[in-house]
């Protein structure tokens, strides 16, 4: 299992570094790959990059913990991020944040006790026209409201 | 006015490469390649008169120009496509309707510039438009738009995705080439500007999705045609992203120049009914807000500055009364504090202190000598921060102050909403 994971990133490091005239490019794109063998940026990630890249494990963690959105703790199987941003906070998305905490005690930064989902509130997403707005893992989801908001979390067990 | 930046985009597969050709794509590349100089090329983009969608308005042709007189090689072409500015959702349509609009754009320019490496930095936040590019890359060399040998004219130019991971800051074109180079997105000092010394110390261009989108239509009309769309100023067409208190939001491609009142009034069907105006954010949360008085100023880098504001990436944003403005600049700074990428101590801590007492403010707690020092920390910022985050964080913080004093005052004396 361990060395799969490890396979893995070090075969994406090999791969990428053609692209780019450094291979410490290519810590950016592990650490999106790694996160999705490890299902998070783990201490075993950061260390596999650090030994395909050559870059120190000090600089690697330093980068994932600048960029919003690595995942830097262990999260639930599905991961919501709700917009809070300004056109998304006037066309409420504050309400949505209070009923997700009411139905499923999940607060930003939080997971529910089953594991079935974490929290993260976001800046901007681009999705102001429609907002307010919602990826939920890589879908977007707008236009919501207190209603449809539960009927598209159905869909994820 | 026919749509240039949004054509086909009704038509579903409007992303493929079929449907792209089958209306004109790809059509103005071969001619670039085949009928002009990097030179012609270059020249053309002056006489246009095209400016930077991005944000900067900076004149695209002299950009060029400074990058093609650098002697150092390989040069890099990036495209910034990290549409991180909060209210801005005007790339995005490119990006997943038209991507082969945007490639089209680039592999113009990086025949102009002589590149043979270019980049798409793409936002964390649009999972589906990577999908979507790196299809359309895909077919691109597929059919020999990009590539080793492209169109047989022995011209090589490899283009791939690079996908961000949620950092406002890496929009600012010295912390995306940081970003690319692997590491934290903090800003370079400048000179020495990307230009000359880019990505790997090499001349690297740094532009606009939108701005991209708009060279293939160039090289299509000619640059006099092109420089009459508009405001000759700033010519041509551009997309408005408009958000917030109107019937129709959404994404509109007008000519450069459109007056708010028209955007709002006749193109979004203003606001819901019994509601009246408050305030109008032009260019995204980083320009200055407008009172309703500014109505009639025309959408462009000439007058929205004269009117106080800036178009910046022309994310209009509509507020009505019966919006907060105080929370809107509560969480405004709450934005620019989350986003700062610490490098410099003003807008580091001065982001903080400000979101701070906009919070007192809201929430009933401030006296008056708060605001006073809300306007103190503000002009202690401005000017004083390493990139125009900070200083764009304490302008709209300053406007916002001069502008809503009254409603300010009113939460302060009340401690409620007006
Ligand atoms: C804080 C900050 C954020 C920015 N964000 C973006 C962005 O998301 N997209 C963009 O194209 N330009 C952004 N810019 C402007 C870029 O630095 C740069 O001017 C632009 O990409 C140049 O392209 P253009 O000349 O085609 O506009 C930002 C600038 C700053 C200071
Ligand atoms: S102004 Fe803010 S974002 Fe810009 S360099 Fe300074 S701390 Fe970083």
């Amino acid at each position: 299992m361990e060395n799969n994971n490890v396979k893995t990133i070090r075969d994406f490091i090999e791969r990428e570094k053609k692209s780019y005239a450094s291979i410490e490019s290519t810590v950016i794109p592990a650490l999106h790959e790694a996160e999705g063998v490890y299902g998070w940026i783990s201490p075993e990630a950061i260390e596999d990059i650090s030994n395909y890249t050559g870059v120190s494990k000090a600089k690697i963690k330093g980068t994932a913990t600048f960029y919003a959105m690595y995942k830097n703790k262990p999260m639930g199987r599905h991961l919501i991020q709700l917009c809070t941003n300004v056109v998304c906070m006037v066309m409420g998305s504050e309400s949505l944040l209070s009923l997700l905490n009411e139905r499923y005690e999940l607060e930003p930064g939080g997971m529910t006790s089953d594991g079935r989902f974490s929290l993260v509130i976001m800046e901007c997403i681009g999705a102001c026209g429609t907002a307010p707005a919602m990826l939920v893992d890589a879908d977007y989801y707008d236009n919501l409201n207190e209603k449809n908001i539960f009927e598209i979390l159905d869909k994820y067990q | 006015m026919k749509k240039v930046l949004l054509k086909n985009i009704e038509n579903p597969d409007s992303a493929l490469l079929t449907e792209y050709m089958r209306v004109g794509g790809y059509k103005n590349l071969k001619s670039a390649v085949k009928e002009m100089t990097p030179r012609d090329i270059i020249d053309d983009v002056k006489e246009s008169g095209l400016r930077g969608r991005g944000g900067a308005g900076f004149p695209t042709g002299m950009k060029w120009q400074f990058a093609s007189m650098d002697p150092k090689f390989p040069k890099y072409l990036v495209c910034n496509a990290d549409e991180g500015e909060p209210g801005t959702f005007k790339d995005r349509p490119i990006l997943e309707k038209n991507p082969h609009l945007l490639i089209e754009g680039m592999v113009i320019a990086a025949y102009a510039l002589q590149c043979s490496r270019g980049y798409i930095y793409l936002r964390g936040e649009y999972p589906q438009a990577k999908v979507i590019l790196e299809s359309a890359i895909d077919e691109a060399y597929k059919k020999g738009f990009l590539g080793d040998d492209i169109l047989k004219r022995h011209f090589k130019f490899n283009l791939s995705v690079y996908q961000g991971a949620g950092a406002y800051i890496c929009g600012e074109e010295t912390a995306l080439i940081e970003s690319l180079e692997g590491r934290r997105g903090q800003p370079r000092i400048k000179p020495p500007f990307p230009v000359n010394a880019g990505l790997w110390g090499r001349p690297t261009i740094v532009n606009n999705v939108e701005t991209f989108a708009n060279i293939p239509l160039i090289i299509e009309i000619g640059p006099k045609s092109y420089a009459a769309i508009g405001n000759t100023a700033c010519p041509g067409p551009k997309l408005f992203s408009v958000s917030g208190c109107v019937k129709r939001p959404g994404v509109y491609e007008l000519p450069m120049g459109t007056t708010l009142k028209e955007i709002v009034y006749e193109h979004c069907g203003g606001l819901v009914d019994g509601r009246t105006l408050k305030g109008i954010i032009p260019g995204g949360l980083s320009t200055p807000i407008l009172t309703p008085d500014k109505i009639d100023c025309a959408m462009d880098f000439v007058n929205l500055p004269k009117a106080g504001s800036q178009l910046g990436s022309g994310a209009v944003m509509v507020f009505d009364d019966s919006v907060c403005l105080v929370k809107v600049y509560e969480r405004a700074m709450k934005f620019f504090e989350h986003e700062s990428c610490g490098k410099c101590t003003p807008c580091r801590e001065g982001t903080g202190w400000m979101r701070n007492i906009l919070g007192r403010i809201e929430c009933g707690r401030a006296t008056a000598e708060d605001v006073d020092t809300l306007i103190d920390v503000a002009n202690n910022i401005s000017g004083a921060t390493f990139c125009p985050l900070g200083d764009g964080a304490a302008g709209v913080v300053l406007a916002f102050v001069n502008n809503y004093r009254d409603e300010i005052d009113y939460h302060i004396k009340y401690k409620k909403c007006c």
